[in-house]
């Protein structure tokens, strides 16, 4: 009976998370528009959770690439079709590598970062402090956050997948000695603009989806320190898990 | 004030960057080409077989890209693939005798449409029609062929082995 009562009530905990997840996400949008009457902010967010993931994006995008090269021209070696690298490798980045390793990688950067921020001015009592000077912490500190992310986002995505086709390309032709003529051809001629379509829409998905989750704990956090901790926690796992499933969702709409 | 300047600058870097990654994304390894004089015209082919030809794929001539594939049809009066062939305006003086070709490129590449030119004094114009055309090689097709004719050598074969 213990048991049972148990998991009745991690149940209902769930449902009650997600419909105030979802009436936050309800409460952002509504007052996403009043951003554009303070634009600076937004522009501070994308530098903090974009221009500051830059590098680590970047760095990530360049080693996943080396490795796909080094890992498909061993794979196709073997039914001597070396030249077909570069359409796999576009097209495995474009449509799952590409977003989803950002999106994890920017939910362990950008969102943790987020989440913790809000969470320590809520453990602070700052949102509070704004409350009573009459300003909306919603307005003021969780909308900005939550649109530089998701307009950071997108971009990331491109970036990455831009630098991890130049390590897929220096591994497989400047490494290994596939053709070049023939590996930016094949790619050419195999990947269609709806590929491209297809990871863009996954990078803004997930960059709404990762940003909303990190605002979302972050501003619910406990207001102690170890409020705070286990808030950053839930963001990274909570973004890690939404954004795989998400993925199956959205790969299975646009196949 | 000087802060937030260098934030400014690198948020405009950082959006830069990620708009020249998307256009990279767009135009560099999609097969759609962005030209900025779209100058060009259109020739119809009527084909047997298509084969694996797909709308987008190359037009070339002795390996040189003039133009893409348009769009391809099935006319239902002559039972034929039409295939609709938009040329670069750059190459508007290919005899009005040339022919179309279908080719493959290398074993397990696209097909593409190859274009040799032939001798006459009167040039291609828009809107018309390639007369001399080469359907695609249908790999089945070959081998059918081959075994066909194999099988024949083997009964004439069969006999002579005999006596």
């Amino acid at each position: 009976m213990g048991l049972l009562g148990e998991m009745l009530q991690n149940t209902r905990d769930f449902l009650a998370r997600l419909g105030a997840l979802t009436r936050f996400f309800g409460q952002v949008l509504l007052q996403s528009p009043s951003a554009l009457l303070r634009p600076r902010l937004v522009v501070e967010q994308v530098y903090n959770t974009g221009a500051l993931s830059l590098v680590i994006i970047m760095t990530c995008g360049l080693f996943v690439g080396m490795v796909l090269g080094l890992q498909g021209h061993d794979l196709l070696e073997r039914f001597g079709s070396e030249e077909a690298l570069g359409t796999g490798a576009a097209l495995s980045l474009l449509k799952e590598l590409g977003p989803v390793v950002t999106a994890l990688l920017f939910a362990g950067r950008a969102g943790t970062s987020l989440a913790s921020e809000l969470g320590l001015m809520r453990a602070t009592d700052q949102l509070s402090a704004m409350e009573i000077m009459a300003v909306d912490p919603m307005r003021r500190v969780v909308v900005p956050r939550f649109l530089g992310g998701a307009i950071a986002m997108p971009l990331l995505t491109a970036i990455f997948i831009a630098i991890a086709l130049f390590g897929v390309q220096l591994v497989g032709v400047q490494f290994l000695g596939i053709d070049q003529g023939s590996f930016w051809s094949q790619m050419r001629g195999a990947v269609e603009l709806s590929d491209v379509n297809e990871g863009l829409i996954k990078g803004v998905t997930f960059g709404i989806a990762c940003s909303l989750i990190a605002v979302f704990e972050g501003y619910n956090a406990e207001p102690t320190a170890e409020g705070v901790g286990r808030a950053t926690t839930r963001t990274v796992v909570i973004s890690a898990v939404v954004t795989l499933v998400l993925d199956y969702i959205l790969t299975a709409l646009m196949l | 004030m000087r802060q937030s300047r260098a934030i400014d600058v690198s948020t405009g870097l950082f959006v830069l960057l990620g708009m020249t990654a998307i256009v990279f994304l767009v135009t560099q390894i999609t097969n759609r080409e962005f030209s900025v004089r779209s100058d060009s015209y259109r020739l119809t082919a009527q084909f047997e077989n298509i084969g694996g030809l797909k709308a987008g794929a190359p037009v070339s001539m002795s390996g040189v890209t003039i133009g893409r594939v348009e769009s391809i049809g099935y006319d239902m009066n002559q039972f034929k693939a039409v295939v609709t062939l938009r040329i670069d305006e750059a190459y508007d003086r290919i005899p009005n005798d040339s022919d179309a070709s279908i080719y493959t490129a290398g074993l397990l590449g696209g097909q593409y449409v190859g274009i040799t030119p032939g001798n006459a004094e009167d040039v291609y114009r828009d809107g018309d029609t390639v007369e001399f055309v080469q359907d695609a090689i249908v790999l089945e097709k070959l081998i059918s062929k081959y075994l066909f004719s194999q099988a024949g050598k083997d009964k004439d074969a069969a006999p002579a082995a005999q006596e």
